[in-house]
């Protein structure tokens, strides 16, 4: 597990993350969320070493994080980039020499990775001369190349059409299971709600919440449901302790307290109609992200 | 696509050390000049040009030189034995040379003169070819005092081709540096590199592999221009300019660091290869302005001693003074002790600036912007 306690850093006097913590469980997709500005590469980079933080400290397993806990990172830069005229598996091999593999090794494992990411096109080939799409799984390649021990992607779904992202989904979620911590961002807030076991919002380089997106919920807003009957459902509005938030006839959205009190306005339609569907509402982490960032 | 094998293994992968990943850079850096194929093509046409040139100027004076017809008379004929590039026709008298030089048929003639001191006069319908006027007339004695003593010509030759040496690589080879740079930064591969490695580390590879690259293209040229020299015979370029070399060769090798780690400080504040030039020509003018002045003042002794203790222009100020004989054995030592000094200032500056500028993206620094940043 990585942790991130305290995390402070500055860029003049413009300080742009406050007391930041935060923890990357190993076998689990950490979604990193946050609006334009709000600190999550500056985050990442002091992670991976690239920037400094001013105070704060990371752990590796409750030790202090090494350069060697460093190199064992793939790490994906929001803004990509490889040498555009150099062939793409000598950029491989030169990555992965700088974590200490040796060229034959690289090399090896490098033509493995493009085979398994389905390149089309000669691994000999300058990256430039690749479609974009080859050009992504050649990121991906190289975010993997040194065999790392966890990952850490800034935004590894802009930009992608469909089928890249399924691609890029299928690598971060088995490289998941496989045991290590993932930690990636993204604007894509329905991707992020379907593909993460973890959520941690920042807002201003603040820590908004932290945690599963289920605790998330909870924490965050009372409980919704659904309801949907033969009859009008107006009668929902005068029920003590349940606040309607959309109404269409014979449909209603309601929050409640609690279940009990969901499950009464339950039997009171089924006393007056009958009764099509009734479900618990997954609030959007869409939604959720609006509240906690104005709240 | 199986994703399976794409999970991890127990082999840790270990950070490479700061001399090892120096060696990747400087290694990655040589492969992919020495790949391109515009720069080994320059390479090798300059090398052979250059090579060429030498070995055709030991046999330029034959090919300029012509062999004169000339008439002579009795008296004549034994006045121009012995003298070269002459091709004697001998006639019976003086109207028949002038018969002959008049009908252009000979280039000139040496007729028989009893008003001539030298008891011959030469003929020529325009102008006498001096080569004949020479040899024909009487000249003092003529006693050189130092044989040895440079040729001022040959001294500003000298000042031109070293300045030119230094001023072509710095430029050529500081361009190439600062591209590189900003090349990994418009990329942002700098920030995966970065991940993995040290800023440092890219900026002294970096510098130390354009500096092998500079000197190897320097080292070529100059084995094809002895190769030439030696072909054509000509000493000069062997003998004299020894000494002034021995001292070229650490002033330019310690110099250029200097003025490549300046390009690379001056590129990795600017984002883009538009904004290349604002930082980059400041420092264009310092190696540009010093090797002016040596090419104008190549002939003004206080100049050249101040120009000598100049880093940027030491590394041709002070060959030229050694070739002249000019400079006291000990200020070699100075200059370059000196040009030392700056350059390892050069290189904390740099690196500071380097380590702070270039992961920043938007609008290029300032100088001033770039050493103030935290």
């Amino acid at each position: 597990m990585i942790t991130l306690e305290n995390i402070n850093r500055s860029f003049g006097d413009k300080q742009v993350l406050h007391d930041l913590s935060f923890d990357i469980a190993d076998g689990r997709m950490t979604g990193f969320v946050g609006s334009n500005g709000s600190g999550k590469t500056t985050t990442m980079r002091i992670l991976l070493g690239v920037l400094a933080a001013d105070s704060g400290r990371i752990t590796v397993d409750g030790t202090a994080i090494t350069p060697a806990h460093r190199s064992a990172i793939g790490y994906m830069p929001e803004e990509r980039g490889l040498y555009p005229k150099m062939p793409i598996i000598d950029q491989l091999v030169y990555l992965a020499r700088f974590h200490g593999l040796s060229r034959q090794t690289a090399k090896k494992r490098g033509l493995e990775l493009l085979e398994e990411l389905d390149l089309k096109g000669e691994p000999t080939d300058t990256l430039e001369s690749v479609n974009l799409g080859n050009q992504q799984k050649v990121q991906i390649a190289a975010a993997l190349i040194h065999d790392p021990e966890a990952l850490v992607l800034d935004e590894p779904f802009s930009g992608l059409d469909p089928t890249a992202v399924e691609r890029t989904l299928a690598v971060l979620t088995s490289f998941a299971a496989s045991g290590a911590p993932v930690l990636f961002s993204s604007h894509q807030l329905d991707l992020v709600e379907r593909l993460v076991d973890d959520v941690v919002i920042i807002n201003d380089g603040r820590l908004i919440a932290a945690g599963t997106t289920d605790e998330l919920r909870r924490e965050r807003s009372s409980p919704e449901w659904t309801l949907q009957t033969d009859a009008d459902m107006g009668w929902v509005r005068e029920v003590p302790d349940i606040t309607v938030i959309e109404f269409d006839g014979n449909w209603v959205r309601f929050a409640a307290p609690d279940s009990t009190t969901a499950e009464a306005v339950l039997r009171k339609a089924l006393d007056v109609s009958s009764v099509s569907s009734f479900a618990p509402h997954i609030v959007p982490l869409n939604r959720l992200f609006q509240e906690v960032t104005q709240s | 696509m199986s994703t399976e094998t794409l999970t991890r293994t127990d082999s840790a992968a270990n950070r490479a050390g700061f001399t090892t990943a120096i060696g990747l850079v400087i290694e990655r850096e040589i492969m992919v000049r020495l790949k391109s194929k515009a720069f080994m093509i320059s390479t090798i046409l300059s090398i052979v040009i250059l090579g060429a040139l030498v070995g055709v100027s030991g046999a330029l004076p034959s090919l300029f030189s012509s062999t004169d017809k000339v008439a002579v008379t009795s008296a004549g004929a034994e006045a121009v034995k012995g003298i070269e590039d002459i091709e004697p026709v001998v006639v019976d008298d003086v109207d028949e040379a002038k018969a002959l030089v008049s009908s252009e048929k000979v280039d000139a003639a040496v007729v028989d003169s009893e008003d001539s001191p030298t008891g011959v006069a030469i003929l020529s319908l325009r102008s006498a070819p001096e080569s004949l006027i020479g040899s024909l007339s009487l000249t003092p004695e003529v006693e050189l005092l130092d044989p040895d003593a440079p040729d001022p010509a040959l001294t500003y030759f000298i000042g031109l081709g070293l300045g030119l040496v230094f001023f072509m690589a710095a430029m050529t080879f500081g361009n190439t540096i600062a591209s590189s740079v900003v090349e990994e930064k418009q990329s942002r591969i700098v920030e995966i590199l970065l991940a993995s490695t040290s800023a440092r580390v890219l900026m002294f590879g970096k510098v130390i592999a354009c500096t092998i690259l500079a000197f190897a293209q320097i080292g070529l040229t100059a084995v094809a221009v002895l190769a030439g020299a030696a072909v054509s015979g000509n000493d000069l370029v062997l003998g004299k300019v020894a000494e002034p070399i021995a001292w070229f060769v650490p002033l330019f090798i310690i110099g250029f660091v200097m003025v490549a780690a300046l390009y690379a400080a001056a590129a990795s504040m600017v984002s883009r290869t538009e904004d290349l030039p604002s930082t980059s020509t400041p420092i264009m003018m310092l190696i540009f302005l010093p090797y002016m002045a040596v090419i104008i003042f190549s002939s003004n002794e206080t100049v050249m001693g101040v120009l000598s203790y100049i880093p940027f222009s030491a590394a041709v100020a002070v060959p030229m003074r050694v070739f002249l004989g000019t400079i006291a054995w000990w200020e070699p030592l100075v200059s370059l002790l000196i040009l030392a000094a700056t350059t390892l200032l050069a290189l904390l500056v740099a690196t500071r600036i380097f380590e702070r500028s270039i992961l920043q993206s938007g609008p290029k620094l300032s100088w001033g912007q770039a050493l103030r940043r935290r």
